[in-house]
């Protein structure tokens, strides 16, 4: 038959596409990085924020404000850690994922800390007032307009350098054009010069100098440690966030606990579709052996998209798939139900497989629909609340009844057409039953 | 050939049976919320040297953590789970146990959970679960627009589906008050998952008797008879090989999903019983009108035992 050995071409193709995409495991095929694991499995840091929108500046929209917040934030996350995931969901709520993070507390003060920097002189015409820890009052430098308050938000740029007397480590900033005409006019002969400034982060003072000579474009901040200096780093270039964050959830996950349980339900897995095989083979023979080499192609091609789109696979993911491995063999049992039921009522071969293969297909169908509307509900009701879990584990069930769809009409009917309707193999266990009832 | 048919209220009466102390463990003893749902902290630790948890418990408390429950895991983790504490208050915690039970403790694990938060969950689980339901049987009505009366069809596969998570939140409710179990986003996913697989397995049956019925025109409850008769073979192995994947779960695939697998595995088979002994049966009871029947029926099975 011919359309029987154009789809075991088109099989076979695919299979070796999926398996090319697939191996190695960690292989970069069609730009992509290996497969995606969740938190769970490599360990590290989810936080979720509620953002204060009470607070925020009445010329923005919230949306404007969160996209705002999203921004900067990731900005934070990607300098701060590899492959970081950062989402809003709810209206106020920002999920940070950070793979392999083990400081939870540093985390939360780097990506969620307001960040505003305000330089502060002794003697101010400014009006904002701040007080340091020793109960020293500071005024927030202003221009000479006696109004323009230097903060932040006039930075261009902020890395970690060597003061080159001391040898110590110190935050370089360097202002834009406005700003270094603040600073130079603040750090003024008629000004600071030879007077105390300091620099104020979220209302605390971090740094205090002396003004040696009249600066405009570049400053440091100094009496820090490498790491602080890092820290403060990422927050400036990132910009001050429009308001405030609270976290609401946190979790931190060790990588070896997460390890240790993708390797306990791989092999619970592994076993359990052993048993599967073996059973399909004991209870329908050639026909059963059909099928479980058909769900070894349907797990590769599964696996294969799972690496493509690609799908983060977490423990539940992992229950999703071997879910959708039960939901395959249900395909076949019901198609060689079918196919027994045919063959018992008198039909020939031929017609019983065709017969049963075009009966089977209402209740495949109609019962996977049920699974997609859960399926659907399970994603929007993960997405709701950032239960990334939970959405790994309705679109992994998602792409495996869908293919196992595919594979149920297309893998194993062309499998069964080739090796039984052509006559390559006779004596089977399903023939049996023709003859015995 | 079986009459299912026929022993349909002795089916029914035995759904009863379970569902009943479901149905009253709910109402006296509700779920055991977990921390996404109610607020709260929950920490895996481990520790350098022998701890027990008597031990741990008395170290918590001494720090003024009473209200705590702790798990002993099969790996030797502690699972702790106690009011919200913060970062700061996590590290002291962490410090002084170190100090009291003179050993280093590596915590694997630290998850918090606010009360807005939980708050928000509880009403993303309801809404999720009822509008699966809805979206299920307004589907089903689509799917069985052609037969008489489709609607029925629907709602009886709700009545199976609403059976099953009353099994399956009725036996965790147990589990809360009798080992601690407490539900999470994860047990949703479950409860979610059996309300599609539930109707999965409803459908099948269904289907056959749509197919039986287009082709024959005997009395209807014979057709559904012969329908879950030719469907029972399906309806045994299917779910058969559903549970060896989750069994092998179960027992090998560690803490993390072990409640989650067993949310599963009681809905496979609920799911299963159900699909045959209740949803068909209700279809026939209410195509003969017996709705009457039931309650007499009981009350004389009542006299009798």
């Amino acid at each position: 038959m011919k359309r029987n050995n154009l789809f075991l071409i088109l099989i076979l193709a695919l299979m070796g596409l999926s398996l090319w995409v697939i191996l190695p495991t960690d292989s970069t095929r069609l730009g992509k990085t290996g497969f995606q694991f969740g938190l769970d499995i490599k360990g590290g840091t989810r936080l979720v924020y509620e953002a204060d929108l009470s607070k925020k500046d009445d010329s923005l929209s919230n949306d404007e404000v969160m996209a705002s917040l999203l921004d900067k934030i990731s900005r934070r996350a990607n300098t701060y850690s590899t492959e970081p995931i950062i989402q809003k969901y709810a209206d106020d709520r920002i999920l940070v994922e950070l793979p392999g993070v083990k400081d939870t507390e540093e985390a939360i003060g780097i990506l969620g800390s307001v960040a505003i920097l305000e330089i502060c002189e002794t003697d101010g015409m400014g009006s904002s007032i701040r007080t340091d820890a020793a109960g020293k009052q500071w005024f927030v430098a202003v221009g000479n307009d006696g109004t323009t308050e230097l903060t932040g938000k006039y930075l261009k740029s902020a890395r970690v350098g060597l003061d080159p007397n001391t040898n110590k480590p110190v935050v370089v900033f360097e202002w834009n054009d406005e700003g270094a005409k603040l600073f130079e006019e603040i750090t003024g002969s008629n000004r600071n010069l030879g007077k105390s400034i300091a620099i104020f982060l979220d209302g605390e003072k971090i740094s205090e100098a002396t003004v040696q000579a009249t600066i405009s474009s570049t400053g440091t901040i100094s009496g820090m440690t490498a790491p602080e200096c890092t820290n403060l780093a990422i927050k400036l270039n990132s910009g001050s966030l429009d308001v405030p964050l609270t976290i609401v959830q946190q979790t931190k996950v060790d990588a070896t606990l997460g390890a240790d349980s993708l390797n306990k339900s791989l092999v619970a897995g592994a076993i359990g579709v052993g048993i599967i095989v073996a059973f399909m083979i004991f209870y329908y023979g050639i026909p059963g052996a059909i099928a479980a080499f058909a769900l070894l192609i349907y797990s590769v091609i599964v696996l294969a998209i799972y690496k493509l789109l690609p799908v983060t696979i977490t423990m539940p993911s992992i229950a999703g798939f071997v879910i959708s491995i039960g939901m395959a063999v249900d395909a076949n049992v019901l198609i060689f139900e079918r196919l027994k039921e045919e063959l018992r009522s008198g039909r020939s071969l031929h017609s019983a497989i065709s017969e049963a293969f075009r009966r089977a297909w209402p209740s495949i169908r109609d019962s996977n629909i049920s699974t997609f509307i859960t399926c659907a509900i399970l994603y929007w009701f993960g997405n709701a609340f950032g239960a990334y879990m939970v959405r790994g584990f309705a679109l992994t069930l998602f792409i495996g009844v869908l293919v196992s769809m595919f594979s149920a009409v297309l893998i194993t009917r062309t499998f069964i057409d080739i090796l039984i309707g052509e006559g390559f193999i006779k004596g089977l266990s399903i023939h049996e039953v023709k003859k015995n009832v | 050939m079986f009459d299912f048919v026929g022993k349909r209220f002795w089916f029914l009466l035995f759904s009863t049976i379970i569902v009943i102390p479901c149905i009253i463990s709910l109402a006296v003893a509700g779920l055991k919320p977990g921390i996404e749902f109610r607020s709260g902290t929950t920490m895996t630790l481990a520790f350098s040297t022998e701890v027990n948890e008597t031990q741990l418990r008395t170290a918590l408390a001494d720090m003024g953590y009473s209200n705590t429950v702790i798990q002993h895991t099969s790996d030797n983790d502690f699972i702790v789970r106690m009011e919200q504490i913060n970062n700061e208050q996590n590290s002291l915690l962490i410090s002084a146990l170190d100090g009291s039970l003179d050993t280093v403790t590596d915590q694997k694990e630290f998850a918090t959970v606010s009360q807005t938060v939980a708050a928000e969950t509880v009403r993303n689980a309801i809404i999720a679960v009822i509008s699966a339901s809805v979206g299920i049987m307004l589907y089903i009505t689509f799917a069985f627009r052609r037969m008489p009366k489709p609607f029925r069809w629907g709602i009886c596969a709700i009545i199976a589906l609403v059976h099953n998570v009353l099994v399956v939140t009725g036996i965790f409710s147990i589990l809360g008050w009798a080992a601690g179990v407490e539900i999470d986003a994860l047990f949703i996913t479950g409860m979610l998952t059996v309300v599609g697989y539930s109707v999965h397995d409803t459908i099948v049956v269904f289907d056959r008797i749509r197919e039986n019925m287009l082709r024959s025109s005997g009395k209807f409850e014979n057709v559904v008879n012969a329908s879950i008769l030719q469907t029972l073979t399906r309806s045994i192995i299917t779910p058969i090989t559903l549970i060896f994947v989750l069994l092998a779960l179960f027992i090998l695939g560690g803490a993390t999903i072990r409640y989650f697998t067993l949310v599963l595995i009681i809905g496979c088979i609920t799911g299963t019983y159900s699909s045959i002994f209740n949803a068909s049966q209700i279809l026939v009871i209410w195509e003969n009108k017996e709705w009457s029947r039931l309650i007499p029926f009981r009350k004389r099975v009542d006299s009798q035992v």
